[in-house]
């Protein structure tokens, strides 16, 4: 995505952060909106999915008897956190801080990996209590959207991976910051999907479903 | 799996398709050899970023598309016309069936349209190419491979067979065991990656490369149609794709989104289905009625009437266009307030597209008509389309849909809708844009014979069927008993079907002999154009505008016409150009190759094409290419050599 050429007069605007003067900048972080919005519509679809599936235990194990406080909380915070560090990224992104920038990105990734490890764990536990993706619809439902939610956690952490050997290759340019912001913008979005997992799946499997 | 397995066997039919698929091959590699064409190949096409030759192959595959859909088609009429024939057997009967609902939706109307598109729009809005020129290359090509992997299925495992709605539970493992519906699965959802793409692509494109002046109240119609078709892209095909996968889950890896068994649901399916489903028809039909807009104010001679209106009667359109999907399934159970509900969301439709039937006529009245091929198509649109609509809003009604549900009442309707709105619209934009694809118009007689044998054919294959269905013949039976009655008129829509099929060889012979004998435009407008792509070149210099024209209004070349004071020489400047890439269909082979082992549970071969991809990934990540920029004299020496 690294091509400009229509002719609108309107090309580079130095007054606004790095990644936003180019036009190519401009498009590919506009163009990074829209596709957020194709998987908020990707997403409502698997909560949806779901959600309507609550209840669908077969003979397998509900919600309620094997959701546990303390692995949910650990993984909600270590993704907050990062989204939280990916903020303060941008912030040194923007202060032209090139060694700041890559230590908060490299705290992020971090944090996701946390976040990462103890989903697995999570899922491993829940396999070997005998819950798995075909144990019964509910849990199919569960596996798929917390796991989509999870894989993309796993590319959005072998993205940032390239932008960091990018960064530590070619500086700060209009091209680098552009990638960073828009992988910041979709690393928040991870953490809005997951504030819903958080809410739909684990409170309400804990909660509504309990015993 | 034994080789017998593997490649389908014991079908007459079957053994000549696997014959002419080799000789075709043979003679296409032969005929690139002979010729020396294989570099020229890769490099000016394979390879393309620009949105005009990604929208020719869009066409072409498109149009192989329409005749492999066609065949099935024609098939199917053979078979039916007389009772108890046995030209095809029942599951044969029911995979042709299937293969022909979903490549002439899929891969065939939609990429038509994203064909004309891509050729036309940024062309009308003034730009030099599209905002994402590598993603578009990607774009074509996963629907390419997407649509081939779907197609090798009749000669390689089998092909799909619960129709191109893929109902459970009949479309999953137990009732149809196999690759045949993995097929269905992965060649959509493959595909499906490249129609989203070209949804944010366009929209970004439309919203932030127009030329100078060109507000967004002054777009060309056929553009403000396809900015609100990518909305619908955006937010209905994420549905698509997750549908797709839910099944894909359930077939290979066991999970019970679906299944009847441990809780699964299959109304899952045909909710998501449908929620997708129905938005997609607006996708190949507000195209076309952009397509419409343009031709008939063209030809009329006369600025669109009531442009405003026809803008919000698309919005209204592509808004209801979500709230209607359970008219799909009023007999599925669901209680009279939903389906009230449904039923009257579905009749609302009707009246915004009641309001652009009546802009067309308003923009006929007075107008000073001339009649060309593409006048023809969208002059036959109007009244056919309203036959569409008209049965349309019969089926809307819930109570009475109990009557007309899973008949040939309904094969018609949405035969009419789709045929006439969709099919006769990519024809009418084919002979409209062709001049400024290829350099020179379509054979004018040629295009009338067969735009009239078409159009008579397709009356007399589908009106009929209005009648078969209030007889009550159901849809996708491979056969019925004389004492059903449905003969005469069956033979009757075979008759039809057969006009149809030498209107569409008469089209592709006009292009065979246009290309032959056609005097070669080089005026650039042959029609007295009104919008931005008739006021280029033709054949259009790769960055399409040497200087980017300035829009003072609606109808921007029309106003250039008619006051070229305005348009004062001005200097050239650099042009800044992508650079063609291989990357994007390298990707998508290795989408095939992935997408192939998974139909197989192949799983070695499903992981090298997924490591195929996401190492192409990587390596566009790291490429900093930047594009090239074309230096002044050489857009001298380019613009000079049209004079």
């Amino acid at each position: 995505m690294e091509y400009v050429h229509s002719d609108n007069g309107k090309h580079d605007a130095p007054d606004t952060p790095l990644e936003y003067q180019s036009e190519t900048g401009r498009l590919n972080i506009l163009g990074f909106w829209v596709f957020l919005g194709a998987e908020i519509a990707l997403f409502a679809t698997l909560f949806a999915s779901y959600l309507v599936l609550v209840g669908r235990y077969a003979d397998g194990p509900t919600p309620g008897e094997l959701f546990e406080v303390k692995g949910v909380l650990i993984e909600t915070f270590l993704l907050l956190t990062s989204s939280f560090t990916c903020g303060l990224a941008i912030h040194e992104m923007r202060r032209n801080s090139l060694k700041g920038l890559i230590v908060w990105l490299g705290i992020t990734l971090l944090l996701g990996l946390g976040f990462l490890g103890f989903e697995i764990y999570e899922f491993v536990h829940y396999i070997h209590e005998g819950a798995s993706l075909t144990t019964s619809a509910y849990w199919s439902g569960f596996f798929v959207l917390v796991g989509t939610h999870g894989a993309h956690v796993t590319m959005g952490i072998a993205w940032m991976i390239l932008i960091i050997i990018q960064l530590v290759q070619r500086g700060l340019t209009k091209q680098t910051t552009r990638k960073v912001f828009v992988a910041s913008l979709y690393w928040h979005f991870l953490d809005v999907v997951w504030i819903f997992i958080f809410t739909a799946v684990y409170l309400y499997g804990m909660v509504m479903h309990h015993g | 799996m034994k080789w017998d397995e593997f490649f389908v066997t014991g079908d007459p039919f079957i053994y000549a398709a696997d014959a002419s698929i080799v000789f075709t091959s043979i003679g296409i590699v032969f005929v690139l050899t002979y010729y020396k064409k294989w570099k020229w190949l890769w490099s000016e096409w394979l390879t393309t970023v620009d949105h005009k030759k990604i929208g020719i192959m869009y066409i072409i595959a498109a149009v192989l598309m329409l005749f492999r859909g066609g065949v099935d088609a024609l098939l199917m009429r053979a078979q039916i016309t007389a009772p108890g024939s046995e030209i095809l057997k029942s599951q044969h009967y029911n995979e042709i069936f299937t293969t022909h609902g979903t490549i002439m939706i899929i891969f065939m109307a939609m990429p038509f349209l994203i064909g004309l598109i891509n050729f036309a729009v940024p062309l009308q809005i003034g730009a030099r190419d599209v905002a994402y020129p590598y993603l578009n290359a990607v774009s074509f090509w996963t629907f390419f491979f997407g649509a081939m992997l779907f197609n090798i299925s009749f000669v390689i495992g089998g092909s799909p067979s619960a129709g191109w709605t893929s109902y459970v539970p009949l479309a999953g493992e137990e009732l149809s065991p196999g690759p045949g519906q993995n097929y269905y699965l992965l060649g959509l959802q493959i595909a499906g990656i490249g129609t989203l793409l070209t949804g944010i692509n366009f929209l970004v494109t439309i919203l932030k490369m127009r030329a100078p002046g060109m507000s967004i109240i002054r777009m060309p119609m056929f553009t403000w149609s396809t900015l609100i078709t990518m909305i619908l892209i955006i937010f209905a095909f994420p549905v698509l794709t997750v549908a797709l996968a839910l099944m894909t889950f359930d077939r290979l890896f066991g999970s019970h989104f679906l299944t009847l068994a441990d809780g699964g649901l299959p109304m899952l399916w045909l909710n998501l289905f449908w929620i997708w489903g129905h938005p997609e028809v607006y996708i190949v039909i507000l195209p076309a009625f952009g397509i419409f807009s343009e031709i008939i104010s063209t030809f009329a001679r006369k600025t669109l009437f009531g442009y405003k209106a026809m803008v919000w009667s698309m919005v209204s359109i592509a808004g209801l266009s979500f709230i209607v999907w359970v008219h799909h399934f009023f007999t599925m159970g669901a209680n009279a307030v939903v389906n009230s509900f449904f039923s009257i969301t579905t009749m609302a439709i009707a009246i915004p597209t009641g309001v652009k039937i009546f802009n067309w006529l308003f923009t006929l009245y007075k107008g000073r008509i001339k009649i060309t091929s593409a006048m023809l198509w969208s002059l036959a649109f109007i009244p056919n389309f309203t036959i569409g609509g008209v049965t349309g809003v019969m089926l809307a009604m819930a109570a009475a849909d109990y009557q007309y549900h899973n008949t040939y009442f309904l094969v018609s309707h949405f035969h009419y809708v789709l045929i006439s709105g969709t099919v006769f619209a990519c024809f009418a934009g084919l002979y409209f844009w062709y001049p400024k694809m290829f350099g020179h118009r379509l054979n004018e007689r040629i295009g009338k014979w067969s735009f009239w044998l078409f159009m008579i054919g397709f009356n007399v294959c589908f009106f009929p069927m209005y009648f078969l269905g209030l007889d009550g013949m159901p849809r996708r039976i491979y056969t019925y008993e004389w004492a059903d009655g449905w003969f005469d008129l069956n033979v009757v829509a075979t008759i039809g079907a057969i006009g149809m099929a030498i209107g569409f060889v008469l089209l592709i012979y006009n292009i065979y002999w246009s290309f032959r004998y056609a005097e070669r435009e080089t005026t650039g407008d042959p029609w007295d154009g009104r919008t931005l792509e008739w006021s280029t070149h033709t054949p259009v210099p790769f960055y399409n505008f040497a200087i980017i024209p300035e829009v003072s209004g609606l109808d921007a070349y029309s106003r250039m016409k008619r006051d070229p004071a305005q348009e004062k020489k001005k200097e050239y400047k650099p042009i800044h150009m992508p650079n063609y890439s291989g990357k994007p269909i390298f990707m998508s082979v290795a989408f095939f190759i992935s997408g192939f082992g998974l139909v197989f549970e192949w799983w070695w071969m499903a992981i090298l094409g997924l490591i195929g991809v996401l190492a192409m990934l990587l390596l566009r990540s790291f490429d900093y290419d930047d594009g090239y920029y074309v230096p002044v004299d050489e857009v001298e020496r380019i613009e000079k050599s049209y004079e």
